[in-house]
């Protein structure tokens, strides 16, 4: 309990530092629409660690505008958008990503629904089988 | 049977994934970077723009890095802690980022100095290939440039006992471990 709340002060006061730090430098758009439209898709992409379930397109802290000067440099430097999010997610971690990377870690959670909606498929066509089966306007049988 | 079974299979799976789900914290990132080598970098110095300070300097010891700022409220909080365990004569190396040399060669001059040196990120470019998100982090690195582990959040004196202290003596018996001589 008292570590949890720890964390919290701790966490609390990195916001706030993130926050407070030095003046934010607005990134100018890219001049290119097409590499602008692509900028503006990564940058929402991203996830800002310091403030949770915010990407760093709508974040104010210092490691977002440092996130977003990179994407921007790397776009404009001509890299793809597979290269830019391997960068990212090699030192930030793959949670840094909203669409996880498929791979053997992530199978359950891209596959999940996919295998519940065929489970719920199967359900329900044997129901349907076994209702179509019985004669009509009779009560299932004790 | 079978319409008994599947409602219970789906409930017990369900149930496993949202009891093993409690008990994780979204906050506590599997920082990516342990086990692997230092990222590569250089960096001018916090004192000396015109001395720079990279991961080859790092190597042959086991030695600290922590990434800090002026903005950092914690870390001032944190750097009392950190004149402690240089005394103790663990070599701790500064990243200081997204912060301004005047007012980080001040704190510096202000509260002590606990850093062999500070690397100055002024567009925490470094930060970035480190890892980093906040601040107050610090970084344990091995003799061969491995990052042994990363503490998140201020240090503190069960923090370095807990966590540092094991895996220092772990990797020479020691604390601080002597350094190697390079080359």
């Amino acid at each position: 309990m008292k570590a949890g709340f720890r964390a919290a002060a701790a966490f609390a006061s990195l916001v706030v530092a993130a926050a407070l730090g030095q003046q934010i430098t607005p990134i100018a758009p890219i001049d290119d629409p097409e590499l602008d439209a692509r900028y503006q898709a990564l940058i929402h992409e991203v996830r800002c660690l310091v403030c949770e379930n915010r990407s760093i397109a709508e974040s104010p802290s210092d490691v977002a505008q440092n996130l977003k000067r990179l994407i921007h440099a790397m776009i404009v430097e001509g890299k793809s958008d597979a290269e830019i999010r391997t960068f990212i997610a090699e030192r930030y971690g793959d949670s840094v990503l909203y669409r996880p990377p498929m791979q053997p870690n992530t199978w359950v959670l891209w596959g999940g629904p996919a295998v519940l909606l065929l489970l719920g498929a199967f359900v329900f066509a044997r129901i349907v089988r076994a209702r179509s089966a019985q004669p009509i306007e009779e009560d299932e049988p004790e | 049977m079978w319409r008994y079974f599947v409602p219970v299979a789906v409930l017990a799976v369900l149930a496993a994934f949202f009891y093993g789900g409690l008990g994780l914290n979204p906050s506590k990132v599997t920082p990516p970077l342990v086990g692997k080598p230092v990222p590569e970098f250089s960096s001018p110095t916090v004192r000396d723009a015109a001395v720079n300070i990279g991961s080859a300097d790092l190597k042959g010891q086991v030695a600290l890095v922590n990434a800090w700022g002026t903005w950092c409220v914690e870390c001032r909080h944190e750097h009392a802690f950190l004149l402690e365990v240089a005394r103790t004569g663990v070599p701790i190396y500064g990243l200081n980022f997204n912060d301004d040399r005047a007012k980080a060669v001040a704190w510096l001059d202000e509260l002590g100095d606990p850093y062999v040196t500070s690397a100055f990120d002024a567009e925490g470019r470094v930060a970035i290939d480190w890892g980093v998100y906040g601040a107050p982090e610090t970084f344990l690195i091995g003799r061969d440039g491995t990052i042994l582990h990363k503490h998140i959040s201020p240090l503190t004196p069960a923090v370095w006992r807990h966590d540092f202290t094991p895996l220092i003596q772990r990797e020479c018996g020691t604390v601080p471990c002597p350094r190697i001589d390079r080359e």
